[in-house]
This record gives structure tokens, sequence and C-alpha cells, in this order.
């Protein structure tokens, strides 16, 4: 039982570990296209930590917020900021030359749609 | 107030509150311990009332007015997204244009998008027995129903979510959730009160009142999630903003001016 | 150990809100707001922690096992989707302010303009 147990502590270790990484790296990351990919791995981290600690209710809500949804919402906004902007010499922030180019290509799986 | 100012602002407080933090984690009781007086009386209580899951009797009997006032939250939210969200008077309306999809893309997503719906309504139903519930449920069906888009395209996703009738159902499922309040009091117990028959532990019709008011938030999260994911879709792909920026208060040079 | 999850938790928050001070870009700012939110779950989960014991679904564990604190997890469960919904009223606050103002800068957005 005690081998056991002691498992289960290094599995909350290692993942609360990984949550502290991940969450640090998606507040430094200042581009929020590659912010939200953080943000899903943060999400991602956050549920194997709520599984290692006897939390599937919670692990299961995380996992489709914090994996899916949230990223989603962010990654439309820029999409849609980005797409009001084009053209334009404002300061939308960090790096602006290169970020729209990325913007872009992130974006193209939203501005796939209309008929086939 | 500059950025050098509010850094050293920022310094101060973050020292503070670690300090503090810090002297505070030091008289919780250790990380985990075996005396939880609150989670034992839950779960006595969740017993009693034989609902096998625990955290599904504390959300929807035990602290059922708790979640009411959650839920308002949820459903205040996305009634203040959708007014923020809706087409201006001088933004457009831009059909998007079309684009192809892999066949292989087609094919996976029409064969996941059923699984994930029925994944969805039984993480739903199964609330009171098994980890899952009206919140986690509701998310995966909203998301799931969102494959429509990742494999056919945004016409389709349209016809298989009417947004204005998602989101009627949105409101009657938070109203669903006020009136299920009201059983108790028809019976002369509290608001929210368990009063309805409790069935056999372990059982789908177990619990009295937590499968109804866990079927209610379902239906509200999900159609609240799809109501939002429709706001978002409509502005990035649909709604054309006039690209000056609104009327005219722009707070920097624009490049002509400079 | 033991007090390895509540610092963790303290530490989650001091980054998140780190990146909100210094943010230049309003998305991300409400970015690191989830940051910040989520250290509230590391730390009620760690408090609700029972060392060796399983989780409170008792469908296929005897009743009268040993399990972890529900009640913590019944407040994170939900404040993880209400606050999901949350950002996206702040997201929607981001697209209000870039098609009236033309900027995401939080700097650029000095005083009241009428």
């Amino acid at each position: 039982m005690s081998g056991i147990s002691g498992g289960v502590d290094a599995l909350v270790v290692v993942t609360l570990v990984l949550v502290t990484a991940a969450a640090t790296a998606a507040a430094l990351t200042r581009d929020p296209v590659r912010q939200a990919a953080v943000l899903s791995g943060l999400g991602l981290c956050l549920a194997l930590l709520f599984l290692a600690v006897q939390a599937p209710d919670v692990a299961l809500s995380q996992l489709a917020v914090g994996t899916a949804f949230t990223p989603l919402l962010i990654l439309l906004t820029v999409r849609k900021v980005r797409r009001s902007g084009r053209g334009e010499a404002s300061g939308d922030g960090g790096a602006r030359g290169k970020g729209d180019a990325r913007g872009d290509r992130g974006a193209g799986t939203a501005r796939r749609g209309g008929g086939r | 107030m500059n950025r050098r100012a509010r850094n050293v602002l920022f310094l101060i407080a973050a020292a503070v509150f670690a300090a503090a933090f810090t002297a505070a984690c030091t008289g919780l009781p250790a990380f985990g311990t075996s005396r939880h007086p609150y989670g034992s009386r839950a779960i006595g209580a969740s017993i009693q009332r034989r609902t096998a899951n625990v955290v599904s009797s504390v959300n929807f009997d035990q602290r059922a007015i708790d979640t009411l006032g959650e839920e308002s939250i949820l459903f205040g939210a996305v009634l203040g997204s959708v007014v923020l969200l809706r087409r201006a008077r001088d933004e457009n309306r831009q059909d998007p244009v079309p684009g192809r999809v892999l066949p292989t893309t087609l094919l996976l997503g029409a064969g996941l998008l059923p699984v994930t719906l029925l994944v969805g309504v039984y993480v739903i139903g199964h609330g009171q027995l098994s980890p899952g519930g009206g919140f986690q449920g509701g998310v995966v069906l909203a998301t799931g129903l969102h494959l429509a888009y990742v494999a056919a395209d945004y016409r389709v996703l349209r016809r298989v979510r009417p947004v204005a009738v998602i989101g009627a159902v949105d409101a009657a499922a938070a109203g669903a959730f006020s009136a299920l309040g009201l059983a108790g009091l028809i019976v002369g117990a509290a608001y929210l009160q368990n009063v309805l028959p409790l069935g056999t532990f372990n059982q789908l019709t177990s619990g009295g009142l937590v499968p109804l008011i866990n079927a209610a938030v379902g239906v509200e999260v999900a159609s609240g999630v799809v109501v939002l994911l429709a706001q978002f879709l409509d502005q990035a792909v649909e709604i054309e903003s006039p690209p000056d920026g609104g009327k005219g208060r722009r707070t920097h040079p624009s490049p002509e001016a400079s | 150990m033991t007090l390895l999850p509540f610092l963790a938790a303290g530490w989650i928050f001091l980054v998140g809100v780190y990146g909100m001070v210094t943010s230049r870009n309003l998305v991300h700012a409400v970015g690191c707001l989830a940051v910040a939110q989520s250290s509230t779950y590391v730390l009620l989960l760690g408090v609700g922690f029972r060392k060796g014991a399983t989780a409170p679904v008792f469908a296929d564990v005897p009743v009268g096992t040993s399990v972890v604190d529900p009640v913590v997890q019944a407040l994170v469960l939900t404040d993880v989707v209400v606050g999901a919904t949350v950002t996206a009223l702040l997201l929607s606050l981001v697209i209000q302010i870039r098609k009236r103002y033309g900027t995401l800068d939080p700097e650029a957005l000095t005083g009241l303009k009428g």
C-alpha cells in the first residue's frame, strides 16, 4: 500500500511541476496566438494534476474547457482583431510585423467557410 | 502611471503577497491531511440521499443554491457577450469564401460527430453516478457540435445550430433550474430542498432532484457555449467592421497624419 | 512536500498577475487572467487532498472507503466552466475596444474620451 501511495505522491509532484512550468510559460508568451497554444498545454497539464489528486470530475471539466474552449475563443478574437485591423499601422501590441503573417496562418482554419 | 512605477508597485505588492501567503500556508493543515470535517459531512449526506457521486450531490443538492448563483453568472456572461458582439450599424455581413475540405477530414469529422454528441449526453446523464455531470457534459456536447464546422463548412454548422432557437433553449434551461427549486416550496419544505423520491443507490434514477437539476444545467451549459461560440465565429468569419476602427475616435496617429 | 502544492499555487497566481501588469495586448492580458485563475484550482484541490484516498464517487467502491474532500471539488468544477464564460465576456469587451478605439495596447487607452 505504501508503494502505491508513494507512486501517487510522485505523480502529484511531477504534474505539479509541469503545471507550474506551463503556467509560467503561458504568462510570459506575449503573442496571443502562441499563448493560446501554451494555454491549451496548461489545460492538459492541469487535467493530469486533477487526475493525480483524485478529482476526475474536475479533470473532465478542465479538459473540455481548458484545452479546447478557451484557446479557441482567444484564436477567434485574434482573428477578428487582425482582420478588422488589416492595412493599418496600429499598435496591436507586441510582435506586430511577424505576428500578422502568423495570425493569417493561424486563422486559416477559421476563414474556411461557405459552400463547397 | 508610467511603466516603471507600475512595475515597482507590482514588485512591492508581489513581495508582500508572497510573504503573507507563505506564512498563511504554514498554518494550513498539511497537504494530504486525513482531517476533512466538511468533506466527511458532505459524504454522509450524499450517501443518505442515495447519490453515488458526492461531487454531484454537493453541487445539485447540498449546495444547490450556490450552483443557482454560478449558473446565473454563466447566463449573465453569455447574455453580455451576445449584447456586446451583435452586429453594429456600421458593420456589414459578408458571406465567407468557400473552402475545400479533405475527404479524410470529412470522413473523420462525420464519424466523430455522433460519437462525441453521444458521449456528451452520457456524461450529463450519468452525472449522479460516475464522474461527470451537467457542467462537463454540456461543454463536451457544445464543442463536439463544432466538428460539423471542422469537417464540413460554416453553412452546415449554421444549419445544425439555429442560434435563435438555442438561445431560447438556454433561457428556458436557466429558468427550469429556478423552477425546479419550487418543488420544495410546494410540499412545504425549503427552496431547492431534495423532496423527490430518492430511488435506489447507484441507479440512474437515484438522487431525487439531482438528475433533474443536473440535466437542466447540462442543457444550459451546452446551449450557452454554443451561443457564445456562434457569436465569436460570426465576428471572426462573417462580420466586416469598418477598417478605421469605429467612428474616428482613434487614440493614435494614423499613417496619413504622421 | 507538505507545502509544495500551496506554494506552487501562489507562484502561478503571481506569474499570472505579472503577465497582466506588463501586458501590451489586451488579448494577452485575458490569457494571463486565465492563468491566475487556475492557481485557485490548484490551491483548493491541494487543500482537499487526502493521502491514499480515492475519488469521491461510490459507484464502484464500497461505501466507507477513504475518499478526498468532495466540497472543494464541487467548487472548482463549477468555477472552471463559469470562469470560461466570463473569459468569453472579457474577450468580447476586447473586441469592442478594438472596434471603438482601434488599438489593443492598454497604454494607448489613456483617459476617458467622449
